[in-house]
């Protein structure tokens, strides 16, 4: 039975795209079987980060509205066989999600799944509560900046207000995912540290991921961060994410990206 | 990691570009059909529908977008006896070709 995850932030452009696929990616690297729904509505992007983009046939609405069996609806990915994709439709609007509907859907992916992972859109209306209502826990994105800060400090309140889970008067867990963090500037007071993020937040720490062209290369090419260089400082970060989501006690620390002498020589492996 | 990777790694920002440039095209023409591929399914399930009963669940839709040419790929499980009824009007029914799985 799946455990369904929302990631979240409210603000755009943080990583929450980025973080659904490399986290989806990296759990099913471990052999755990994953689907993740994409519910942006009218601008779908997660399939384009998968590298799925040309296959897309029907979508989350389509199911949603009965027009195709959710079955028919999911595209497996070509590089890890758990691994799945349920897109958004790009030509609706998103009042064409209903509550009732996206309840189904995620009832039907439960039981042939270990993660079900929802990325949410930016904003707090229809799109976002739909994605954040029927989820068991959140992983809210963050980057260390004012705006971003503030705007999960507010997606903080909906998770405990109109969620099932807080409808139904049970704790809604919600983890932080510090993105695009950079220890050295952070380390000259010229960013909010890990520190500052959580006493203002408080919420538990996921992960920390560092400010990497990693990331750029990766959505370039349409593979999520942890397949596309496994070994570089930002799928390290959510790799052992993905491996606390799983329950295991893994150390907390900032991976970096180190240039060696020789691709400084010769140039870098540019994005 | 072989040496092709290393050559794409660099050549990445071209990549997205051209990854861009066949999903704009394709999204560009689809505004005016953008259900295209559900009405097709339904119409060729129509016209099968006249010779042998379907079920809808055994039907998968599959869509591959390339640049110079798409791939639509419908596969339909036919039954057996769906399939006997068929060849006894039709004569032999190449189901090799159409169900390559």
């Amino acid at each position: 039975m799946a455990q369904v995850l929302v990631v979240t932030s409210g603000k755009g452009g943080v990583g929450k795209t980025t973080t659904t696929a490399a986290l989806g990616a990296a759990l099913a690297r471990a052999g755990q079987r994953v689907v993740v729904v994409d519910f942006d509505v009218g601008l779908r992007n997660l399939d384009l980060v998968m590298g799925a983009e040309r296959r897309v046939v029907y979508d989350l609405i389509h199911v949603v509205q009965g027009a195709a069996k959710l079955s028919q609806a999911l595209i497996r990915d070509k590089r890890i066989e758990t691994l799945y994709l349920l897109a958004a439709s790009q030509t609706r609007d998103k009042d064409s999600l209903s509550d009732d509907g996206v309840e189904r859907v995620i009832g039907e992916l439960r039981p042939s799944f270990d993660w079900v992972i929802c990325d949410s859109p930016a904003g707090i209306e229809r799109g976002a509560s739909l994605a954040m209502r029927h989820a068991d826990f959140a992983v809210v994105v963050t980057n260390p900046e004012v705006s971003s800060v503030r705007d999960s400090d507010r997606i903080i309140g909906l998770l405990d207000s109109i969620t099932d889970k807080a409808k139904h008067g049970e704790p809604m867990e919600k983890f932080l995912l510090l993105t695009r963090y950079d220890p050295i500037r952070a380390g000259r007071g010229e960013m909010l540290c890990v520190d500052d993020v959580l006493d203002i937040l408080c919420i538990p720490l996921l992960g920390i991921i560092p400010e990497s062209k990693e990331v750029l290369q990766a959505s370039n090419l349409g593979s999520p961060v942890t397949l596309n260089n496994p070994k570089s400082a930002p799928a390290r970060a959510y790799s052992d994410a993905a491996r606390r989501l799983r329950g295991e006690l893994v150390p907390l620390v900032v991976p970096t990206d180190k240039d060696s002498l020789l691709s400084k020589l010769f140039g870098r492996r540019a994005a | 990691m072989r040496f092709a990777d290393i050559f794409s790694r660099k050549r990445s920002a071209r990549t997205a570009q051209h990854r861009l440039q066949v999903l704009l095209m394709h999204e560009r023409i689809a505004g005016s059909t953008a259900d295209l591929i559900p009405i097709l399914r339904d119409e060729i399930l129509a016209v099968i529908g006249k010779y042998m009963t379907v079920d809808l669940d055994k039907v998968q839709v599959k869509v591959e977008r390339g640049d110079v040419v798409s791939l639509l790929e419908i596969d339909i499980e036919i039954p057996a006896l769906a399939r006997f009824m068929l060849e006894q009007r039709t004569g032999p029914f190449y189901v090799s070709q159409t169900c390559p799985r």
